[in-house]
């Protein structure tokens, strides 16, 4: 035995300290499976890699202890695939990480109450970062035991709809360091409550006081915390002018501030917030009245902005011009539905900020060829463009972007004029990341082969009804674009299997949406299945070819599959069933499958573990019994019931109609 | 100078009016040698109201008769301030009335310590026992003369409204004519109150040196009990019934001090027949028909009339005999009590035990017997609670308390935790209740560590 053992070759992982195995396991991070075959590879490996792992997202709350003995140096943990996180999980959780956890995330965990929080909170001195949104049953009590973690620095409790000012205040006192509060959706929060959160914590850097009833009471203490770098307040009725008149002068250290749909903040009350705010940076006046033609009066103050954002609001060139004038180092720019917005604003907008890199002219119907001709001309840098739906921007004009603006990373022209040439054009910037090409009815597929050649770098492609799209096309960008990671192909029903074949080519691919490809079948994303681990998200909603073949090939090969939707696939309890192995499997979409029994569902939904989200047809409602609702639900699942009417038309809003070669 | 040359001197160069400010003076002196700082209004801490304390009181104490011509210069200039101002807010008439009787009083006054004085040389050799009978006699006549003086004097002096601070010159003025008000509140506040006036006032008034040292014991006796008090630890709780938006300039207003046992006697009026005790003058007047048919007459059983009208016109304000209090007069920002019942209720609020327990939450303790009746109407309403233990009826006081109070934090009610918590968890809320006492300590000792402002 000691002989054949000296006979064997001496790995050269033995001379390697540890520390250098952590550096070459550090550069392994983004894929979690090589990890994974790494930590197989024999008992010091297993080790190695157990001891070099810091962050944790468990699955399946059953194996947590197993989970603890193996993994020692967890610094974060992240409850998102776990719907049910109870108090005897995150007491042992808080036991065993006591000096290494950082933070943990519980934002989609339910079903923990005070005494776990406490326990999180009371033995890992360590915690700086909690995130406990949407824990819409948490109570004033349990927020109190929170108040026990002494160094917490950022605390999320967005949608905690029960907590009051009373919790809040436990917070307060308790978490002097928080550096960031996000009290988004709170509703019982008031003045009282967030006063305190800035007379008490003073490093306070970012606060995000959405949707609640405040008023100026709170705003005073705010304004006054020396830290202070974000302020959210989106829907805040409660704050208007007269209020903010009372205060005495804006917060200088502020460097964002967001008062989109504060419909009682003018131009006025604007003008006093930001009054001494020489480092405002960002700016979101989206759906507000703070825009008017003596908005100018606080660009004056605001010559350091680099992003305003005035989405929906009404704007006439004055304002335009007022930002042309005094905004020069503005780098983003967001117009989306502003009615106001015409070729002469544009031009002059475009002539000034030569630095812009981000602009959003999303629904500016009445902008023209003058436009994209004068920013494409002066701002060379950009870097993003939405500009889906401005009807009246003609072809040509796609054109001059392609030609213009190489260095842009993010184009929609979704629901624009383009053509063959419009596109080629701009499938010569190569930096290009993200295009989004939907309802584009006129562009074919003869352009596409070129797409390889310049957009290596793609990683979004949507294609949403792009119908003249076929095979060839989508064989091209296969091919050209390895780094693809989310295409959208709905609608485009001359699709077939080749595609998604070609596709299973790019082996990042995340999500994948082919949803009313009648030619598409179970052979086509059974390719896709087997070579693309990483699938997350699937849509094959009326594909009505793809059966349990697929649904077992998905089963067997990807195991990453977070989210589906199934409805009017000719698929049956077999191939459900099937699916049930996805552990990470959360949200289904089941309407209309004719194939499937009520007791076929009730044996799917039982087998799946990590359930979050189902939508069912309203019909199964009473088909299955209360008791395994009451199971489900105490996984952490829940139900969306539909009643939607079976379509059988495939083009409702007629789409097809705009395109020539169907009407001959 | 012997005291009352110079009391002479003065009264031949001076308006007449002038005569209660040097005479008060004189008393300040008095007051100082004599160490009786418990009696009334001490002058020192007045003083140092408006000036550094040492210049004055080296002024006052070093040479007497330079002080005494500062004096009567300042008081002279005082006096003109005063002058002009009366004109406006005063009746001419009443004060002419009022200084030519000053005038009759100060003739008789110089008539009787000349006549003090001739009797000094003309009896040096009698025995001691008749000398001391017949000065006291004189003293009596004396002390009711000058007591009419400065009330009458007391009733010319300016309004509150003016403020000779203005110049700063006025200053010292200021320093010497402020005692003298003082005085003449003191007078009067002994002449109401003791039963005999000459007996009260003697000390006020510059006398043969035995004279005072008799009245020094005497008074002792009767206001010793001040001093005893320990200074270090009084809480220094500010009072609801507070006049703080009052700002009477000191000097103004006369103050009257009412001893604790005073304060905290159950009944102030007594049947001099059979001694019972009642807390209104009313109902011992109602009594007192039991006792005879003379009391049952319309004029028996009619309500007083009101002090006459000079005294009534001066401000009364009351201090708190409690030495180191901010209601006492002695202290350095004095804020004086609007009315009597104040002053009664601010004693037993501040200085007293809290014997009076709600019966309901067995918790709330008071001095007060309203207070309790008030609490008791509200008590079980009282939700928002702090860990310290203090409730609250309106949220936003709570958080005021939090905001103002490190280590405070709100409670949330036991009742609800449990309901969100269930049964299981229990254990954890009783610790969570018992969690709270240390705090509660830290509280306290934050308190005097906030509020303390003096020592």
């Amino acid at each position: 035995m000691e002989g054949d053992q000296a006979l064997k070759p001496i790995s050269p992982f033995v001379f390697l300290s540890e520390e250098i195995i952590f550096t070459i396991l550090d550069c392994l991070d983004e894929d979690p499976q090589t990890k994974k075959s790494f930590s197989l590879v024999c008992k010091s490996f297993h080790s190695i890699e157990s001891h070099h792992r810091k962050s944790l997202k468990p699955l399946y709350i059953e194996l947590i202890s197993r989970i603890l003995n193996r993994y020692p140096q967890i610094h974060h943990v992240d409850f998102t695939y776990c719907p049910r996180a109870e108090d005897e999980v995150l007491v042992s959780i808080s036991s065993a990480y006591r000096s290494t956890l950082r933070s943990i995330n519980l934002s989609r965990s339910r079903f923990f109450t005070h005494v776990g929080l406490s326990s999180l909170a009371g033995k890992c001195w360590g915690l700086v970062e909690l995130d406990l949104s949407n824990a819409t049953e948490l109570t004033d009590a349990q927020a109190a035991a929170i108040a026990e973690a002494k160094n917490l620095e950022k605390l999320w409790m967005a949608r905690c709809k029960l907590v009051s000012d009373m919790g809040v205040g436990c917070i307060a006192v308790g978490c002097k360091k928080l550096r960031l509060i996000c009290l988004k959706w709170c509703v019982r929060v008031t003045d009282l409550g967030v006063g305190l959160i800035a007379r008490k914590c003073k490093d306070i850097q970012s606060l995000d006081l959405s949707y609640l009833l405040i008023t100026e009471k709170c705003l005073a203490p705010i304004l006054q915390l020396q830290q202070l770098k974000e302020l959210i307040l989106v829907e805040c009725p409660g704050i208007d002018d007269e209020g903010i008149r009372t205060l005495k002068e804006g917060c200088k250290s502020l460097e964002v501030l967001n008062i989109s749909k504060c419909h009682n903040i003018s131009n006025v009350g604007l003008f006093s917030l930001i009054n001494g705010a020489e480092r405002l940076s960002h700016l979101s006046l989206a759906y507000g009245s703070a825009v008017t033609a003596d908005f100018a009066k606080c660009l004056y103050k605001l010559s350091g902005l680099k992003s305003i954002k005035l989405d929906g609001c009404l704007v006439t060139f004055s304002t335009m011009k007022a930002i042309g004038d005094w905004c020069v180092s503005l780098k983003e720019l967001s117009l989306c539905k502003c009615s106001g917005v015409t070729d002469e604003g544009i031009s002059y907008i475009a002539q000034r900020l030569v630095l812009l890199q981000k602009l959003d002219i999303t629904c500016c119907q009445k902008i023209t060829y003058a436009s994209i001709d004068s920013i494409t001309k002066s701002c060379t840098t950009l870097t993003s463009l939405r500009m889906e739906a401005c009807s009246m921007v003609p072809e040509e004009a796609i054109v001059l972007i392609g030609q213009r603006c190489q260095s842009l990373e993010e184009m929609d022209i979704t629901d624009n004029n383009i053509n063959d040439a419009g596109l080629e054009s701009i499938l010569r910037c190569s930096e290009l990341v993200s295009l989004k090409l939907g309802v584009c009815l006129n562009i074919t597929d003869c352009r596409l082969s070129s797409v390889g050649v310049y957009c290596q770098k793609l990683k979004e492609l949507d294609l949403y009804r792009c119908m003249a799209i076929t095979d060839v096309g989508i064989t091209a960008i296969a091919n050209g674009c390895p780094a693809l990671e989310m295409i959208n192909m709905a609608y485009c029903d001359q699709v077939t299997d080749c595609s998604l074949i070609c596709l299973s080519q790019c082996l990042q691919l995340k999500a994948l949406e082919i949803r009313g490809c009648p030619c598409v079948s179970s052979v086509g994303l059974s390719a896709i299945a087997t070579n693309c681990k990483q699938l997350t998200v699937l849509d094959i909603k009326k594909c009505c070819n793809i059966d349990d073949t697929g649904m077992v090939s998905l089963a067997r090969c990807s195991q990453y599959l977070k989210q589906i939707n199934l409805s009017y696939c000719p698929v049956t309890d077999v191939g459900l069933l099937a699916l049930a192995s996805i552990s990470r499997m959360q949200n289904m979409t089941i309407l209309h499958v004719t194939g499937l029994t009520s007791n076929g569902i009730l044996a799917a939904l039982l087998a799946f573990r990590g359930l979050m989200k189902v939508k069912l047809h309203i019909s199964f409602k009473s088909l299955i019994p209360r008791s395994v609702f009451s199971v489900m639900e105490h996984r952490g699942c829940t139900f969306h019931w539909r009643n939607k009417a079976f379509q059988v038309e495939t083009d409702p809003k007629g789409w097809l109609l705009h395109l020539p070669r169907h009407e001959g | 100078m012997d005291p009352e040359e110079r009391l002479c001197a003065v009264t031949r160069t001076k308006p007449l009016n002038n005569q209660p400010f040097i005479g008060f003076s004189s008393q300040q002196k008095n007051w100082e040698d004599s160490s009786f700082l418990d009696y009334g209004m001490r002058i020192e801490p007045q003083i140092s109201y408006f000036n550094p304390p040492t210049e004055t009181q080296s002024s006052l104490a070093s040479n007497f008769n330079n002080q005494a011509q500062i004096t009567s210069q300042k008081s002279y200039q005082m006096n003109v301030a005063c002058e002009s101002n009366r004109i406006q807010d005063w009746d001419p008439r009443s004060t002419i009335s009022s200084l030519s009787f000053l005038e009759k009083k100060i003739h008789q006054l110089r008539d009787l310590i000349h006549f003090i004085n001739g009797q000094r040389g003309q009896f040096t050799g009698q025995s001691d026992e008749l000398l001391v009978q017949q000065q006291m006699l004189i003293t009596a006549d004396l002390t009711s003369i000058i007591v009419q003086v400065m009330s009458t004097a007391g009733s010319l002096l300016p309004s509150v409204d003016h403020s000779p601070v203005a110049n700063p010159s006025a200053g010292v003025s200021e320093n010497i004519v402020l005692p003298e008000n003082y005085a003449v509140n003191k007078v009067e506040d002994d002449h109401s109150r003791v039963a005999n006036p000459s007996a009260g006032v003697s000390e006020n008034i510059v006398l043969p040196e035995n004279y005072a040292v008799n009245k020094v014991e005497d008074l002792t006796g009767y206001f010793g009990a001040e001093e005893n008090y320990a200074v270090e630890d009084h809480e220094l709780k500010s009072d609801d019934d507070a006049d703080e938006g009052e700002n009477l300039l000191p000097g103004s207003y006369e103050i009257l001090q009412l001893e604790k046992e005073e304060i905290l006697a159950p009944h102030t009026h007594f049947c001099t027949i059979c001694g019972k005790g009642f807390k209104r003058d009313a109902n011992l007047r109602m009594h007192m028909r039991g006792h005879g048919d003379e009391y049952k007459t319309p004029a028996a059983l009619a309500k007083p009339n009101k002090e006459s009208s000079s005294e009534s016109i001066l401000i009364k304000r009351y201090s708190c005999p409690y030495v180191g209090c901010k209601r006492n007069k002695d202290h350095k920002r004095f804020q004086p009590l609007k009315t009597i019942l104040c002053m009664k209720n601010h004693y037993k609020r501040s200085h007293c035990d809290k014997t009076y327990m709600c019966s309901r939450c067995n918790a709330k303790k008071f001095s007060v017997l309203a207070d309790l009746k008030t609490h008791e109407k509200h008590c079980g309403k009282d939700k928002w609670l702090c860990s310290c233990g203090t409730t609250f009826s309106r949220k936003d006081k709570l958080f005021g308390h939090i905001a103002l109070f490190q280590g405070h934090s709100p409670a949330i009610p036991v009742d609800e935790a449990k309901a969100s918590v269930g049964p299981s968890d229990r254990g954890q809320i009783s610790e969570a209740t018992t969690k709270i006492e240390p705090r509660d300590f830290n509280f306290k000792s934050n308190v005097i560590g906030s509020k303390r402002v003096w020592k």
